[in-house]
Parts: structure tokens; C-alpha cells; sequence
């Protein structure tokens, strides 16, 4: 997985504060102050009562599989998952640094950050 | 206030190709439009409206409508992926019931064969999935989430859940290459076993080379035109007699993989169509992937939620064999999938169906009511979700 370049993502002005945080290792993530949900991906708007009252919380990066994938087609194979957050709420990532063939769904993870040389970093999760 | 019975399909056609490399995407969409004209009976002059998504070439339905030289009054795009041409019956349906409209052409063309895309409805890293200002596109793309792997996701989470296996995921593709054999045009006509499911590469686990879907270049075109217009026809029309739409997303981070928006879809079309389940003798199922077809069966009713893979164990798909014929023409699985999107030809085959038209090894006996359904976008992120019921002309 180390072969595989972490790419930069695609950043607006909403997202800015998430990949900036990424830069220092922070994980966040969006709560609703009017009904307390988390949810992602995070946005002004929460998508349950959609107040937009909505803050950053930091994430503790922990969580489970929800679902994973390994792609064999790509010249380097990776993991494709869904990773859900001890807060709740469930994120695409890829699990790196993992036996792909050993995944299970319910596995702990954590997260860990890959640089993308673009002033921020992509959140990667890895078994614990 | 319903479409029941206020539209009918009078003329299909499916573009005979697989390779279009000699055929630009417009000059496929007028052929496609012109094959549906001379199976209704009627002409370009006779067009009153345009129904076209994503893969229509130019601005909207515009570019297309001068193309082919045709005056219209009504015009849709609704794009939501593959499942896009299931949903224009019911929006054209809606309005020739309002007045707006009486001959409405929907078209379907693409040539990612051609043009040597991988996988997506998107395409090769262009349109609306790839939009910069999309959403979800910066929390995602960097991921990659290829299609296989997405619809793999679904598959190991369903799996996990309900204990189904790879061996009666292939008993999907092992139905479809069964109907396939008899289809001249279908890209994979070999008849193939669980066994060589399994044995094909893995993708993206749990899915293999045989779960997939092919990549192929062609289209389609429908013809729905009101009540007394069908009367004025020589051909045998077919009735719309419900529809149902819903889009399906990962709500908020509130993530489950196990279904599809058919949950939504297709009741709204049973019930306007007043039938159930048991009443369907052919459905179409949108078959990007096997899991697809499993999870969209459930959804539809067609078995308990988590029994779709004891459902489709032993040919019970196959026409003839088992209790619910499937994709009769071979499908994406095994005919073909222009443009990446195959809702359209879900649609085409279930025509054939109504009208006694499928080939003779594959026509099921006193055809008279069916379900077709399409799927958008992946069912591992965010999806289109539509689905029709159709009938003779006298149902």
C-alpha cells in the first residue's frame, strides 16, 4: 500500500477547516448543535434536522470495518472500506498496511494520516 | 391521479452493435431513435417530446433534438445513471396524462467500448460522478472507488448480514449466460456454471470477472405515446400501468449496503399498477453485478430481505426451469450494457416479453404482466432507482 501515492483531495471552502486539520494528525468530524447527530461527510447543513448550527468536533479516529473491498485489477491492489467511527457515524477510507485476506467486517481500526505533499493528508485506517 | 393505462410503449429498438468504434455517439442516438420510429409506425415529424440523461451528447435534450431534426414541446434530462430511461416512461407517461406531450422519443447511446473506458457510468473520469463540486467528491475520490469495489462493499457487507455466498451469487450470471446462448447479438453467449463463476479472476472480492457485467458501445430508443394513439397503431402496444422512483444515498454517514432504493421504487409501482408480486411472469432486473440483481429481488418482494441468494439457487431465474424468468436476452451480465447505463434495455427486453417478441427458447407462456427495473450510480455510494410495470395492451 506504501507504493500507492495518496492523491490530493478536492478542497472548497466548506471542507477547508477538515483538510487543514489533516495536516496536524486531527480527524474531524460534524455535530449538529440543535439534535446532537454526527454526520458524514461533514457539511454546513446537518443532513438529519437541518439546522445550520453545525460544529467541527475532533474525531477519536477508532472505530470498525463496515465493509471493505479489495481491488486485484490495479497494477498495486488496495482496500476499499467503510470504516464506522466510534462516534457513530460511517466514512469511505482504505485500510492500509493490512493483510488484505484477513479483513473482517466488525475488525477494530484507527486512523492514520498519508501526506499528500499538498499541505494536508488523506485519513487512512489500519487494524489495531 | 395515476399514470394507469394513460401511456403505452408502441415501438423499441436495440442498436444490434457492440463495437461502434465506426459510429459517432449522435449518429448512434439517431439510429436508435429512427429503429423505435419504424417499429411504432411513425415518424421524426410525429415527435412531440425528447427524454434523454447523461449520455445524450451537447446541452440537454437540444443538441440531440437538432440533430434529428425534430420540433418538440416537451422536453426531460433527468439523469440518474443507468436507472435514468425506467423513469423517463413514467415522467413521459406523466406528461401525456397532463396534456404536454402525445408522441415521446427516449434515447440511450454510448460507446465506452469504443472509447476504451474501464467501468463507470460517469466514464472514464468525466461526467456528473467526477464534478469537482459534487459533494462527496473530495471525501471519496481519493479512495478510489471504482465500481467493482463499490458494488463489492455491498456484496461482503449482504454476506456478512444474511450469510450469503459467492457459489448462489453465481447462479445470477449462470441464469443469464442460460438465456444468452439463444441471443445472436449478446456478447457472451457461452453457457457458463457456479463453478466457472468461481473459478473467474477476482476483481474486487467477493466479486470475479463472471459477476460483472460486460463493457459494451450500442444503445436503445422507446416510443410512448397516448391512449388514442396506440388505438391509431397497427402494432401491439403496451401498457404502462405503474412506475416508481427513488434515489437512495448514504444518509448522513448512516450507512447501510444491504439494499437498494428499490425498497421505495417498487412498491410505489405495484401499487399503482394494483398488482403484487405473484402476478409478475417476467421481470427485468438491472444486472450491473450479480449483487445487483440479489439485493434489487429483495427489495422488490420477490423473496424475504436476506433470501434473495436461496432464491436464485438452481435455475430459479431461468426461463422455463425456474418460478421467476430474469433478463431474458442475457442481460448486462452476458449481452450488453451501452453506455454503462442498462436500464434502458431492461426495458427493451421486457417488451419483447409482453408482445411474444423474445427469442423462442426463452419466451415465457401467456406473458401479460412484467417488471422492469433499473439501477444508477452504485449501490455502494448513491443510486437511482426506478422501476415500471408494464402490461399487454388489453391488461
Amino acid at each position: 500500500m506504501s507504493e500507492r501515492k495518496a492523491p490530493a483531495p478536492v478542497v472548497n471552502v466548506e471542507t477547508k477547516p477538515f483538510w487543514d486539520a489533516t495536516a496536524e494528525g486531527k480527524l474531524l468530524i460534524k455535530k449538529c448543535n440543535a439534535c446532537d447527530e454526527v454526520h458524514w461527510y461533514p457539511r454546513s447543513m446537518c443532513p438529519f434536522c437541518h439546522s445550520m448550527d453545525t460544529a467541527w468536533i475532533e474525531s477519536s479516529g477508532k472505530g470498525v470495518i463496515y465493509s471493505h473491498s479489495t481491488m486485484r485489477r490495479t497494477p498495486v491492489p488496495y482496500c476499499l472500506a467503510y470504516v464506522t467511527l466510534d462516534e457513530g457515524t460511517t466514512m469511505m477510507t482504505n485500510l492500509v498496511d493490512v493483510d488484505f485476506d484477513a479483513l473482517e467486517i466488525g475488525q477494530k481500526v484507527e486512523v492514520s494520516f498519508a501526506d499528500t505533499g499538498e499541505g494536508n493528508a488523506l485519513p487512512y485506517f489500519t487494524t489495531v | 391521479m395515476s399514470i394507469k393505462g394513460k401511456a403505452f410503449i408502441a415501438g423499441v429498438y436495440e442498436h444490434p452493435t457492440r463495437d461502434a468504434s465506426d459510429k459517432s455517439l449522435p449518429q448512434l442516438h439517431a439510429e436508435v431513435a429512427k429503429g423505435a420510429l419504424e417499429d411504432a409506425g411513425l415518424t421524426f415529424k410525429d415527435v412531440d417530446a425528447y427524454f434523454c440523461a447523461g449520455d445524450a451528447p451537447g446541452l440537454g435534450g437540444i443538441s440531440m433534438a437538432e440533430y434529428m431534426g425534430i420540433h418538440i414541446q416537451h422536453t426531460d434530462t433527468t439523469e440518474i445513471g443507468g436507472s435514468s430511461y425506467v423513469a423517463h416512461i413514467g415522467h413521459a407517461a406523466a406528461a401525456i396524462a397532463a396534456g404536454k406531450c402525445n408522441v415521446a422519443l427516449i434515447t440511450l447511446a454510448g460507446r465506452p467500448k469504443a472509447e476504451a473506458q474501464k467501468v463507470g457510468t460517469g466514464g472514464g473520469g468525466r461526467g456528473p460522478m467526477f464534478d469537482p463540486n459534487a459533494p462527496e467528491l473530495g471525501f471519496e475520490a481519493v479512495y478510489g472507488p471504482a465500481t467493482a469495489n463499490m458494488y463489492g462493499m455491498a456484496a461482503m457487507r449482504h454476506m456478512h448480514e444474511y450469510g450469503t455466498t459467492s457459489e448462489q451469487l453465481a447462479w445470477i450470471k449462470v441464469a443469464a449466460s442460460h438465456h444468452a446462448q439463444h441471443n445472436e447479438h449478446a456478447m457472451l453467449k457461452k453457457v457458463v456454471t457456479v463453478e466457472d463463476v468461481l473459478n473467474s479472476p477476482m476483481i474486487s472480492n467477493p466479486l470475479h470477472r463472471l459477476d460483472c457485467c460486460v463493457v459494451s458501445d450500442g444503445g436503445g430508443a422507446m416510443i410512448i405515446v397516448s391512449p388514442e394513439i396506440a388505438k391509431s397503431l397497427d402494432r401491439h402496444c403496451v401498457k404502462v400501468l405503474g412506475h416508481g422512483e427513488s434515489p437512495k444515498h448514504l444518509n448522513g454517514g448512516k450507512v447501510d449496503l444491504t439494499y437498494t432504493g428499490a425498497v421505495w421504487s417498487g412498491p410505489r409501482a405495484f401499487s399503482e399498477a394494483g398488482v403484487t408480486q405473484a402476478d409478475i411472469k417476467y421481470a427485468s432486473i438491472y444486472d450491473s453485478f450479480t449483487i445487483t440483481v440479489l439485493e434489487t429481488l429483495e427489495d422488490l418482494g420477490f423473496c424475504e430481505k436476506g433470501k434473495g441468494g436461496e432464491f436464485v439457487m438452481d435455475g430459479n431465474l431461468i426461463s422455463g426451469v425456474g418460478k421467476l424468468p430474469f433478463n431474458t436476452d442475457g442481460g448486462g451480465l452476458c449481452s450488453n450494457h451501452p453506455a454503462n447505463r442498462g436500464g434502458m434495455t431492461k426495458v427493451l427486453e421486457a417488451v419483447r416479453q409482453l408482445r411474444g417478441e423474445a427469442h423462442e427458447k426463452v419466451q415465457v407462456p401467456d406473458c401479460d404482466i412484467v417488471l422492469a427495473h433499473g439501477t444508477g450510480g452504485s449501490i455502494g455510494t448513491r443510486m437511482g432507482s426506478a422501476t415500471v410495470i408494464l402490461g399487454r395492451e388489453d391488461a
